[in-house]
C-alpha cells in the first residue's frame, strides 16, 4: 500500500470544470499548464476526462443548469478524490451571489476540499491550493509529503 | 529450459525498460517546449496511482478486450525475444490492434465509439506495411524465421532500407505521436476527450498504460532487428528512432485520419512495394546473368 499511497501524492491528474464563471479563473487555471509556471513539474496533467481524474477543480458560482452537470461529473469520477474550488465565486457565489439562477458556491452541490480565494485567483495561489489538497490527502493516508 | 528463463526475464524487464522510455519521453517533450518538466519516474508514479483508484467498469466485456490485447502483445514480444516467426508475430501484434478496437466498441460512449473507428484506420494504414516489412525479410533471407535475421551476416537495412524509412513512418502512428495522434489523442481533449480510452479507467487504465510500455519495447524491438548483427548498433540505432519521433511528435501538428491514410499508402506502401520489386528484379537478372 506504501508505493500507492506515495504515487497518489506525485500524479494528481485534475480537469477543469466551468459552471458559470466569468472566465478570469478558467485563463488562470489554464496559465498553470504554460511553461512559466508548468505544473506537469508536480506530475498534474489536465485530463479532460472524469474517469481519468484525481482532482476537481471547479471555478464560477453553481446555478441551476450546472448543478446538475457538476454532480454527475463528480459521481464518475472514481475514489479517491479530491475537489478544488477556485476563485470567490466558486466559494460563496461571489458578485453573482444573489442572481435569480445562482445557487451559490461549488459547496452547496459537491463537498470541497480547499477553496482557493481571489477574483480572479492567481497561478500561484492555485498551485498552492493544489499543494495543500495534496497535504490533506497525505495526512488522510498518514505519509509524509 | 533457457527459452523459459528468457521469457520470464523479458516478461519482468521489459514494462521496466518502456516505463522508463515513457519517464524520458516526457521530459524531452517538457524541455522541447521549454518547460522543465516531470520526473522520469512519473510514469511509474501514474501507473501506481491508478492501481489503487477504485474500480468502475463500462462493461464486462470492455475488460475481456483489454486482458487480451496486454496478453497478445506480450505473446507478440516473446516471439521476437524468443527469435521465432516474424510474419506470425505481425499477425499477432495486428489481433492485439482489432481487440483494442473491439473494447472501444463493447461500450456506449460516442467517444469512445470514435476513436475505436480511428484505430481501426490506423490499423488499415500500417497493417499492410507490416506484413509487406515480414515478406522483404522473406525476400533477403529466404525465411521468415527472426532467428535467421540474426544468423546472417549482412544486415537486413543494406537492402531495405526503404522498407526501414516506411517502418519509421508506422512507428509515429503505433507510438501515437503527433502527426498521426488520432485514436486516443494526449493532447486533443476538446475534440475526442481521450478517444478509444475515454471508458477505462483505474486499473484498467493502468493495464492499457503497461501494454503500451511492453508495445514499445516490441516496436524498438523490431527497429533493432534491421542491424541485428551487432545488436547493440540495432539498439543505438532503434533509441535514435526513438528521439526522432518524439522530435517529429513535438513540431508536428496532427492531421486529419483520412490524409493519414493517403499519405501512409502512398509513401510507405509504395516505398515497400518497390523494395520487393526491386528484389524480384534483382533476383531475375542474376538468374540470367
Amino acid at each position: 500500500m506504501g508505493i500507492i499511497a506515495t504515487s497518489r501524492l506525485k500524479s494528481p491528474w485534475i480537469m477543469h470544470f466551468d459552471n458559470s464563471s466569468c472566465n478570469g479563473c478558467d485563463i488562470e487555471v489554464l496559465a498553470c499548464l504554460t511553461p512559466l509556471y508548468d505544473i506537469e513539474r508536480f506530475g498534474i496533467v489536465n485530463m479532460g476526462n472524469p474517469k481519468h481524474t484525481d482532482v476537481l477543480v471547479v471555478t464560477g458560482p453553481v446555478n441551476r443548469r450546472t448543478a446538475r452537470v457538476l454532480k454527475n461529473l463528480y459521481d464518475q469520477i472514481a475514489d479517491p478524490k479530491m475537489v478544488i474550488a477556485v476563485g470567490t465565486c466558486s466559494i460563496s457565489g461571489g458578485v453573482f451571489h444573489n442572481c435569480y439562477n445562482v445557487l451559490g458556491g461549488v459547496d452547496k452541490v459537491i463537498p470541497v476540499d480547499v477553496y482557493i480565494p481571489g477574483c480572479a485567483a492567481r497561478p500561484e495561489a492555485i498551485i498552492d491550493g493544489v499543494v495543500m489538497a495534496l497535504q490533506k490527502l497525505a495526512k488522510l493516508q498518514g505519509v509524509a509529503l | 529450459m533457457n527459452a523459459w528463463i528468457i521469457a520470464i526475464v523479458t516478461v519482468i524487464v521489459a514494462p521496466f525498460i518502456g516505463g522508463f522510455l515513457a519517464g524520458i519521453d516526457r521530459r524531452i517533450t517538457a524541455r522541447l517546449q521549454g518547460r522543465f518538466g516531470p520526473p522520469i519516474l512519473q510514469p511509474f508514479y501514474d501507473f501506481f496511482k491508478l492501481l489503487g483508484k477504485s474500480k468502475i467498469a463500462a462493461s464486462r466485456l470492455q475488460l475481456m478486450w483489454i486482458y487480451a490485447y496486454l496478453v497478445l502483445m506480450i505473446t507478440a514480444l516473446l516471439f521476437l525475444v524468443l527469435r521465432l516467426d516474424i510474419l506470425l508475430m505481425m499477425f499477432i501484434l495486428g489481433f492485439a490492434g482489432v481487440c483494442f478496437a473491439l473494447g472501444g466498441f463493447s461500450s456506449k460512449s460516442p467517444y469512445s465509439h470514435l476513436g475505436a473507428n480511428r484505430e481501426l484506420m490506423q490499423m488499415l494504414a500500417y497493417e499492410p506495411v507490416l506484413l509487406l516489412l515480414a515478406l522483404g525479410v522473406y525476400a533477403q533471407n529466404g525465411s521468415f524465421l527472426i532467428s535467421q535475421i540474426y544468423a546472417s551476416p549482412t544486415p537486413l537495412i543494406s537492402r531495405l532500407w526503404p522498407i526501414f524509412i516506411a517502418l519509421l513512418v508506422i512507428l509515429t502512428i503505433k507510438l501515437r505521436k503527433s502527426p498521426f495522434d488520432l485514436a486516443t489523442s494526449h493532447h486533443a481533449h476538446q475534440e475526442l476527450i481521450k478517444g478509444i480510452m475515454t471508458e477505462y479507467s483505474g486499473p484498467y487504465y493502468a493495464l492499457i498504460e503497461l501494454t503500451e510500455w511492453y508495445e514499445i519495447v516490441l516496436l524498438l524491438g523490431i527497429v533493432s532487428l534491421f542491424v541485428a548483427n551487432p545488436l547493440w548498433v540495432g539498439i543505438v540505432i532503434a533509441l535514435a528512432a526513438y528521439l526522432l519521433e518524439l522530435f517529429v511528435d513535438n513540431v508536428t501538428a496532427r492531421m486529419t485520419v483520412g490524409w493519414m491514410v493517403r499519405f501512409v499508402w502512398a509513401v510507405g506502401i509504395t516505398l515497400c512495394i518497390l523494395n520487393l520489386i526491386w528484389f524480384w528484379v534483382f533476383a531475375a537478372i542474376k538468374g540470367v546473368s
